[in-house]
C-alpha cells in the first residue's frame, strides 16, 4: 500500500518535450512509473521517449486514461497548465516548476479545488511511492521501500530524511514534497490522514520550515486525529526575521511563522520534534521501537 | 522587490488612490525648487530608504519655510539613518521626498497582504494609524479589521461595508470615500502582483478626505517579468551587494553574524545545516543555497562569496547528491579550490548517489584543509571544532 500513487497510476507530462520535462520523464520511466504520454501544443501526433505526444490534456486523457499529470512548463504558463489539467478531468497534478507567480497559483488552486483536482507543489520535488512510482525529480534510489511516510516542504531535506530512515534499517512508503511557496496544493493536513489510513505506514516524518502556519494547522490536526507516531523537524530556527530563506514562502513576517512556535505546537500535540535534521533517522527508530 | 515611498505613491496615483502632492529631490537645491513649485506654507522633508520607522530615526521632518526646507534637506541627505528596520549600521539617505503639508484630523492604517491560510488577499484596516501594525495585533487585535477578498469575484460592496463599520466610520460621505479608497488599493495590489501594501498612516483630513500619507509596497519577484514599469523602479543601492551578486549566479545567499560559512544544495537543507551548526554549539556565518544542480562553477562562486566575510573561520559544504552524482560534485569542489584561494578548513559532507566514490576522490586529492565527513551531524560537529581550533 501507499498513498495517492502506485504502480498502476497512469501519468502524463505537461511540458513533455522540453529539456527538463524530457530529462525527468526519462528518469521516471526508468524508475518504473507508467508515463503514458505527454502534452506539448503543436507537437501532437509525434512520439517522444517512445510515448505519444498530444496537443491538449483533454486528448491525452481521452486516449491514455491518465489520471495524474506532472507539470514542467515554464513559470508563466503554470497556472494555465494546472487549469487545463483540472478541466480535462485529471485528479492529481504534480507541479515541479519553480517561480510561478503567487497570484497565478491562487487562481489555479482555487480552480483546481472547484474541479476536485488535487495538486502537489509548485516548486517541489514531487511524489514517490518506493519501488512503484516516481512522479518528480527526486533521486529514486534513496527511497527504499519500508514503513515510514514522509511529507516535506524542502526537496533536499526529503532526500536527507529518507536516507537517514533507510540507514536505520527502515524505509519509505510514500514521500511527498509539498513545496515551499506561499500557496501550495496538498499540505500536511490533507496528507496526514492518508498516511493514517495506509496500513503499511507505521510512522510519519514531517519536515517543515519557517513561514506561514501550515505546521501549526498540522499540529492541531495531529492532536485530534493521528494515532501513528510522528517525527518532525522545522528548518530555520537560526533564520533571521524578515529575510526570505531561498523558498518564496520561507519568511518570518513580523513575529509570525517562527520555527519555535511551530516546534512548540507540534510538541504539544505529542509529536517527536528534533532540533537538527541529523536526528531524524534516530528519532524514527526510537518511535518505531517504542511502538513495537 | 521593494520600492520607495515616492514610487509607491506614483503607483497609487495611477489608480486614483489619493496622496499628497510631492516631488523627489537628490540635492538641497532641488528640494528648495520642489517646495517652491508645490507652493503652500508647510512642507515635509522625507528620507527615502527601504525601511520603516524613518520618522523616529529623524528622517522625516516638517519645514515651515523655504529656508527650513533647505536646512532639513541638507541635514537629511547623506545622513545614515538608523531605524528598527535598518539594523545598527543604518542606511545612507540619497533622496528626499518633498511633500506638501497635510491637515491631519485622524490617523488610520490600511494594508493589503496575502493571507496564506485563506489563500486570498486580505485587506487590513485599523484606527490605530501611526502605530506598528504588529504591535496593534499583539496588544489590541480587536482594533484591526480584516477583510479577505476572493479574486474570483473581486472587491464587493460588503467588503467595503465591513471595513467602514469595523472602523466606526459613520458619516455617509466619508464611508463612500473610504470604500472607494480601499477598492482602488485592492486593484493596485492585484494588478501589480504586489506582495504587500501598507499605508501607515492613512489620514482623514479636516474636510473628511482620506489620503495616503505614507506608502510602502513590495512585489512578488516571480511576477516582475510582466511588470517592466515596476521592475524599472528597482533601487540596487538598497540591496545587499553580496546577496545581489550571488543572485546573478543563481545562488541564494544571506549573510549572518556567525563564524561557520555554509554551502548547501537546497533551501531547506541549507536552513537545516545552519540549525545543526547552532545545535552543535557553533554559529552559522551565512545561508547559502547553491541550487539543485551544484556544479564546479557554482561551488567556486560560493566559496568566493563566503570568503568575503572576514568572520568566517571554517566552511561546511553539505551537499546531498541526488540526480547530480556526488563524485562529480567532489571533482567540482577540487576544481573550485584551485580557482579560489580557500584559506580556512573546509569540511565536506557528500551524501547520496555515489557518495563513497566521492569520498575516495577527496581523500586521494590529499588537500590539507579539506576534511571529509560521513553525515550531516558529523560534518557540523567537525566544522564547529575546526572553527574553535582556528581562534
Amino acid at each position: 500500500m501507499s498513498i495517492l500513487v502506485n504502480k498502476d497510476t497512469k501519468v502524463i507530462v505537461q511540458g513533455f518535450t522540453g529539456k527538463e520535462g524530457t530529462f525527468h520523464a526519462e528518469q521516471c520511466l526508468a524508475y518504473g512509473t507508467q508515463i503514458v504520454g505527454g502534452v506539448t501544443p503543436n507537437k501532437g501526433g509525434q512520439t517522444h521517449l517512445g510515448k505519444p505526444v498530444f496537443n491538449t490534456v483533454k486528448e491525452a486523457v481521452a486516449t491514455t486514461g491518465a489520471t495524474v499529470s506532472m507539470i514542467f512548463v515554464p513559470p508563466a504558463f503554470v497556472a494555465d497548465a494546472v487549469m487545463e489539467a483540472a478541466d480535462a478531468g485529471i485528479t492529481l497534478s504534480v507541479i515541479i516548476t519553480e517561480g510561478a507567480p503567487v497570484r497565478d497559483m491562487q487562481a489555479a488552486k482555487s480552480y483546481a479545488v472547484k474541479h476536485d483536482m488535487m495538486t502537489i507543489g509548485p516548486n517541489c520535488p514531487g511524489i514517490i511511492t518506493a519501488d512503484e512510482c516516481k512522479i518528480g525529480i527526486m533521486p529514486g534510489n534513496v527511497f527504499k521501500k519500508g514503513n515510514v511516510g514522509l511529507i516535506s516542504k524542502s526537496g533536499t531535506l526529503t532526500y536527507e530524511g529518507a536516507n537517514q530512515v533507510v540507514k536505520e534499517g527502515y524505509g519509505i512508503t510514500t514521500a511527498v514534497g509539498i513545496g515551499g511557496d506561499p500557496i501550495i496544493g496538498l499540505s500536511y493536513k490533507q496528507l496526514l490522514p492518508m498516511f493514517e489510513a495506509d496500513p503499511e505506514t507505521e510512522a510519519i516524518v514531517m519536515i517543515g520550515e519557517i513561514g506561514g502556519d501550515l505546521e501549526i494547522q498540522a499540529a492541531a490536526f495531529i492532536k485530534e486525529h493521528i494515532t501513528k507516531p510522528v517525527v518532525a523537524f522545522i528548518a530555520g530556527q537560526t533564520a533571521p526575521k524578515g529575510k526570505r530563506m531561498g523558498h518564496a514562502g520561507a519568511i518570518i513576517s513580523g513575529s509570525a511563522g517562527t520555527a519555535k512556535e511551530k516546534m512548540d505546537a507540534l510538541e504539544a500535540a505529542g509529536v517527536r520534534v528534533v532540533v537538527s535534521p541529523a536526528e531524524i533517522g534516530k528519532a524514527v527508530k526510537e518511535v518505531l521501537e517504542a511502538k513495537a | 522587490m521593494n520600492i520607495h515611498e515616492y514610487q509607491a505613491k506614483q503607483v497609487f496615483q495611477k489608480y486614483g488612490v489619493p496622496t499628497p502632492r510631492g516631488i523627489i529631490a537628490t540635492t538641497p537645491e532641488e528640494a528648495v525648487a520642489n517646495a517652491k513649485e508645490l507652493g503652500g506654507k508647510i512642507w515635509v522633508v522625507k528620507a527615502q530608504i527601504h525601511a520603516g520607522g524613518r520618522g523616529l530615526g529623524g528622517g522625516v521632518k516638517l519645514a515651515k519655510s523655504i529656508d527650513e526646507v533647505k536646512e532639513l534637506a541638507e541635514e537629511i541627505l547623506g545622513m545614515t539613518l538608523v531605524t528598527h528596520q535598518t539594523g545598527p549600521e543604518g542606511k545612507l539617505v540619497q533622496k528626499v521626498y518633498i511633500e506638501e503639508g497635510a491637515d491631519i484630523q485622524d490617523e488610520l492604517y490600511l494594508g493589503v497582504v496575502l493571507d496564506r491560510a485563506k489563500e486570498m488577499p486580505v485587506i487590513m484596516a485599523s484606527t490605530e494609524g501611526g502605530m506598528e501594525i504588529e504591535k496593534v495585533a499583539e496588544e489590541s487585535p480587536e482594533k484591526i479589521v480584516k477583510v479577505a477578498v476572493d479574486p474570483a469575484v473581486g472587491f464587493q460592496g460588503f467588503h467595503g461595508r465591513e471595513l467602514v463599520f469595523g472602523l466606526g466610520i459613520t458619516d455617509k460621505a466619508e464611508q463612500g470615500k473610504f470604500i472607494k479608497f480601499a477598492k482602488a488599493l485592492y486593484t493596485v495590489y492585484m494588478e501589480n502582483d504586489a506582495e504587500m501594501i501598507e499605508i501607515n498612516p492613512l489620514i482623514k483630513t479636516g474636510a473628511g478626505d482620506f489620503i495616503a500619507l505614507d506608502g510602502k509596497m513590495g512585489f512578488d519577484d516571480s511576477a516582475l517579468g510582466r511588470h517592466p514599469d515596476i521592475e524599472a523602479m528597482r533601487d540596487l543601492s538598497e540591496e545587499d551587494p553580496d546577496e545581489r551578486e550571488a543572485g546573478e549566479y543563481g545562488l541564494s545567499y544571506i549573510a549572518l553574524d556567525g563564524e561557520i560559512g555554509c554551502m548547501v544544495n537546497g533551501a531547506g537543507l541549507a536552513m537545516g545545516t545552519m540549525d545543526t551548526i547552532n545545535y552543535m554549539g557553533g554559529t552559522p556565518a551565512n545561508f547559502l543555497d547553491v541550487g539543485g544542480t551544484a556544479s564546479a562553477e557554482t561551488v567556486a562562486k560560493g566559496f568566493e562569496i563566503i570568503l568575503k566575510n572576514p568572520n568566517v573561520k571554517a566552511i561546511f559544504v553539505n551537499i546531498f547528491g541526488g540526480i547530480v552524482r556526488c563524485d562529480r560534485i567532489a571533482n567540482g569542489i577540487l576544481e573550485a579550490t584551485e580557482k579560489v584561494d580557500v584559506n580556512v578548513p573546509v569540511i565536506v559532507r557528500l551524501d547520496g548517489t555515489n557518495a563513497e566514490e566521492a569520498s575516495v576522490i577527496l581523500n586521494n586529492a590529499n588537500i590539507e584543509n579539506i576534511i571529509t565527513a560521513t553525515d550531516l551531524g558529523d560534518g557540523a560537529r567537525k566544522a564547529v571544532e575546526a572553527a574553535k581550533g582556528a581562534k
